[in-house]
């Protein structure tokens, strides 16, 4: 056993580095630490300087723009990633979309698509979710009815992630009603701009206007839009949702979160805004923090490595994405019970230069509000336990 | 022991459960909250007729001799409103630095006024850049020949750009002590922002600002002994409105998992929902005995009253955390919806957590004294 990097690794983890320092714009990494809106030219414009280096995409196949990078490769350049305060990529483009078409696609669609994908020449959404079918995915009821060689979509869909900037969706609909609710799904790429969409903005807690839902009249969507076969949509969608294991406890941003909470601590601390009760126990608070932090980056390595390894991890990425959204939300608690009464006051859409020397009081409320999705969406953490119940302790 | 309300204690309760069922509604609320000035001014009259604005003061001021209890009865229904209107402002906050530190002749020239829902205040004391509660502040009041000239910057002024006057904290040779200033008074400066909870809030920045010898409020140098008891009754008042909030927040989940369809069946039939709902109302019931205690307590001794609310705050702020963060987490995406009533209660939970201390700063105060004091837990 080992738990250091090779060589090799160490002087990979040196070239993202160097990268990062040098390519990284000043403007987006001060957004990213004063935990502002990025807005969709800021992820687009970070893309393409990644794109253009070969680095937007490395976990596709290397013939579509991938990286040949072992999951160690992988995990040392989200982590550094992160603690650059580099902005992550879209995932509905990355991490969703791009890799199953470059999986199940036509080689017609990868044309048309992978390399668009790539350098968000297409803004992708995510039309998964329903009014009636969250957790319980497989209830959708978005009707597809063939008509010659197009669809016609009928139906809604919801929470749909920054739907009013995507130029395409990807789509779970259902092109059959009669057996199974898990067959009869079919899996489609409809252009946004087709007459018959319309976006709804819904507002969030934390002041966001991201999600959206997205109404289908009369929709048509060409058939050579679909992915794969017609009723197969549920293995291509059970393949997306398991794509994003190795991120999904994103434990490098913690990290980079962890060591923010930090140099808050020293800060408040040399201003005389701490008593020196409260000091301790925030460094008490920050200490508990980072032991968790610590062992869920071992438990991470360890599923990296079986999966290297082909061991199979089945509920170990239901365990990395309880636990990291656990300490993703202990993170943002930290920060709001720091910012106290001074935090109450909302941030303005435009700031003024002034307040961002104080930039982290403003954010800590809006994203420790913000902070409750990541419990709610990609499999609630219910719903992973039950996973876990189910497919490691067999109960 | 009697944990019973008394004939008038019910008749109140109910008067202000109906007011919130019928004229207060989540819809009205959220349209108040998008309103310019962030509440209304319909409802505020409302609640002047019913009484409530006059409520704590006493009968002789022009008020109706309201005790602890009957703010508790006030509040927790305000609470399940999730209320926006300068109550805690006007009448706890300002009011309360009113009855404890006025003289006859400013008592008179603002509780009938304050009752009739006339005046509106708040107080301004936190300020950017120190400890994040506690009753000293750094404004300073000079002594002029004819008044004080006042000047510092205040934050996180609840309701303060809809004040007619603010109660300022600010120091003067004697140390801290507290004032009555015109919003109005040339070198006053009020920026309205938008707090998270709905409830708005604002800076106030104190340039140079003359007052006269009336505007001194109590003694020259009373200033923080007034604040420890205005704090103290806050936080009963808050801790009320948590209880309010937690129960109307656990009864919208409730229902919501009746009714809720997935996998075929209600998704309260899934036995781990099931027992999320059981920790959140024994957080309910735990804060509510916390909440009679703390208001009962407001009659007792100086140490036994501020170590009991102390640790009434402390549960309130982990039980109001709790429950807000699991009304939102079983609600799924909805909970997250500024359109849904549960993702308001959690943001205001989080704020009451935040005003006057938090928890951890009341478990200071705890740990200080060595714990609750045992003995006589108070009567109203
Ligand atoms: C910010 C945000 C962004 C999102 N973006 C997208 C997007 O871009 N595209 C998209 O398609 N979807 C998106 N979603 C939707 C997300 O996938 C769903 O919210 C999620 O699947 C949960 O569904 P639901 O919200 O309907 O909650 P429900 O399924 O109704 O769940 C409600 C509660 O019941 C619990 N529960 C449900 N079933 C069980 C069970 N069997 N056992 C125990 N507990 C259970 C859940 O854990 C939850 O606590 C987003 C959600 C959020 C919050």
């Amino acid at each position: 056993m080992n738990l250091d990097f090779t060589d090799e690794e160490l002087a990979f983890r040196d070239e993202v580095r160097a990268f990062l320092a040098q390519s990284l714009p000043d403007d987006l990494r001060r957004k990213m630490i004063d935990r502002r809106h990025l807005e969709k030219d800021d992820i687009v414009r970070w893309q393409r300087i990644l794109n253009a280096r070969g680095w937007a995409t490395p976990n596709w196949p290397v013939e579509h723009g991938g990286q040949p990078w072992s999951p160690a490769q992988r995990y040392i350049f989200q982590e550094e990633m992160a603690l650059a305060h580099a902005p992550e990529g879209s995932p509905f483009n990355v991490n969703m979309i791009g890799p199953i078409i470059a999986k199940f696609g036509t080689d017609a669609q990868k044309a048309r698509f992978l390399a668009r994908i790539a350098n968000i020449d297409d803004w992708w959404c995510q039309g998964f979710s329903e009014p009636g079918a969250g957790s319980d995915l497989a209830s959708l009821k978005t009707r597809a009815d063939r008509d010659g060689d197009e669809y016609v979509i009928n139906g809604q869909k919801i929470w749909t992630t920054q739907a009013q900037h995507a130029d395409w969706m990807f789509a779970l609909v259902r092109t059959d009603s009669s057996g199974r609710k898990q067959q009869g799904i079919t899996f489609l790429l409809i252009d946004m701009n087709t007459p018959g969409i319309t976006v709804r903005p819904i507002e969030t807690i934390d002041g966001g206007h991201d999600a959206n839902e997205v109404f289908f009249d009369d929709v048509r969507v060409p058939v050579e839009n679909r992915i794969g076969e017609e009723g197969r949509g549920w293995d291509y969608a059970k393949h997306l949702l398991g794509n994003e294991r190795s991120g999904i406890a994103r434990i490098g941003l913690s990290k980079e979160r962890l060591a923010q909470l930090r140099r808050l601590e020293v800060e408040l601390s040399a201003d005389g805004r701490l008593t020196a009760g409260e000091r301790d126990r925030l460094r008490r608070k920050l200490a508990e923090v980072e032991v968790e932090l610590r062992a869920l980056e071992l438990t991470q390595l360890r599923v990296v490595a079986a999966d290297a390894g082909e061991g199979g991890a089945g509920a170990a990425a239901s365990i990395l994405k309880i636990k990291g959204t656990e300490l993703q939300q202990r993170m943002t608690e930290l920060a709001i019970e720091l910012a106290g009464p001074a935090g109450l006051a909302m941030p303005e859409e435009e700031e003024s230069g002034a307040a961002l020397e104080d930039g982290w009081i403003a954010a800590a409320a809006p994203f420790y509000f913000s902070m409750r999705k990541v419990s709610i969406f990609g499999g609630s953490n219910e719903i992973q336990k039950n996973i876990i119940a189910k497919a490691q302790l067999g109960l | 022991m009697d944990f019973e309300y008394s004939d008038e204690q019910r008749l109140l309760r109910e008067s202000v459960a109906r007011f919130i069922t019928d004229r207060y509604d989540f819809e009205g609320r959220l349209r108040a909250m998008q309103a310019p000035e962030g509440w209304s001014r319909d409802a505020w009259s409302d609640m002047a007729d019913l009484g409530l604005l006059g409520l704590p003061f006493s009968e002789e001021d022009g008020g109706f001799g309201g005790g602890g209890v009957e703010t508790m009865i006030v509040m927790e229904e305000l609470g399940r409103g999730l209320v926006l209107e300068p109550y805690l402002s006007t009448v706890v906050l300002a009011g309360g630095a009113i009855r404890h530190a006025a003289s006859a002749g400013q008592k008179q020239a603002r509780i009938p006024r304050i009752a009739a829902g006339e005046l509106l205040m708040a107080l301004a004391h936190q300020e950017p850049g120190g400890l994040r509660h506690g009753p000293d502040a750094g404004s300073s009041a000079e002594r002029r020949s004819d008044g004080w000239v006042l000047t510092g910057r205040k934050i996180a002024v609840l309701h303060g750009a809809t004040a007619e006057e603010f109660v300022v904290s600010a120091r003067t040779n004697a140390g801290l002590s507290l004032f009555l200033v015109s919003a109005s008074a040339p070198g006053v400066r009020v920026i309205p922002q938008r707090g998270y909870d709905g409830i708005p809030v604002a800076e106030v920045v104190l340039d140079e600002v003359a007052t006269g010898n009336e505007s001194l409020l109590g003694e020259d140098g009373g200033g923080a002994a007034v604040l420890e008891r205005v704090f103290e009754e806050a936080n009963a008042a808050l801790t009320a409105e948590a209880v309010g909030i937690m129960a109307d927040t656990l009864d919208v989940t409730v229902d919501y998992l009746k009714t809720r369809q997935q996998f075929g069946v209600p998704i309260g039939s899934f036995q781990a929902l099931q027992h999320r709902c059981v920790d959140m109302l024994i957080q309910v019931e735990q804060s509510r005995s916390m909440a009679i205690l703390a208001a009962l307590s407001l009659s007792q001794p100086p140490a036994q009253r501020c170590l009991n609310i102390a640790a009434a705050k402390v549960q309130i702020g982990r039980g109001g955390r709790f429950v807000g963060q699991q009304a939102v987490q079983l609600h799924g995406a909805i909970g997250i919806t500024a359109e849904y009533k549960v993702g308001h209660a959690f943001k205001r939970l989080t704020a009451i957590d935040a005003l006057f201390g938090d928890a951890d700063h009341h478990l200071d105060q705890l740990v200080a004294a060595g714990g609750i004091p045992p003995g006589n837990r108070g009567s109203n």
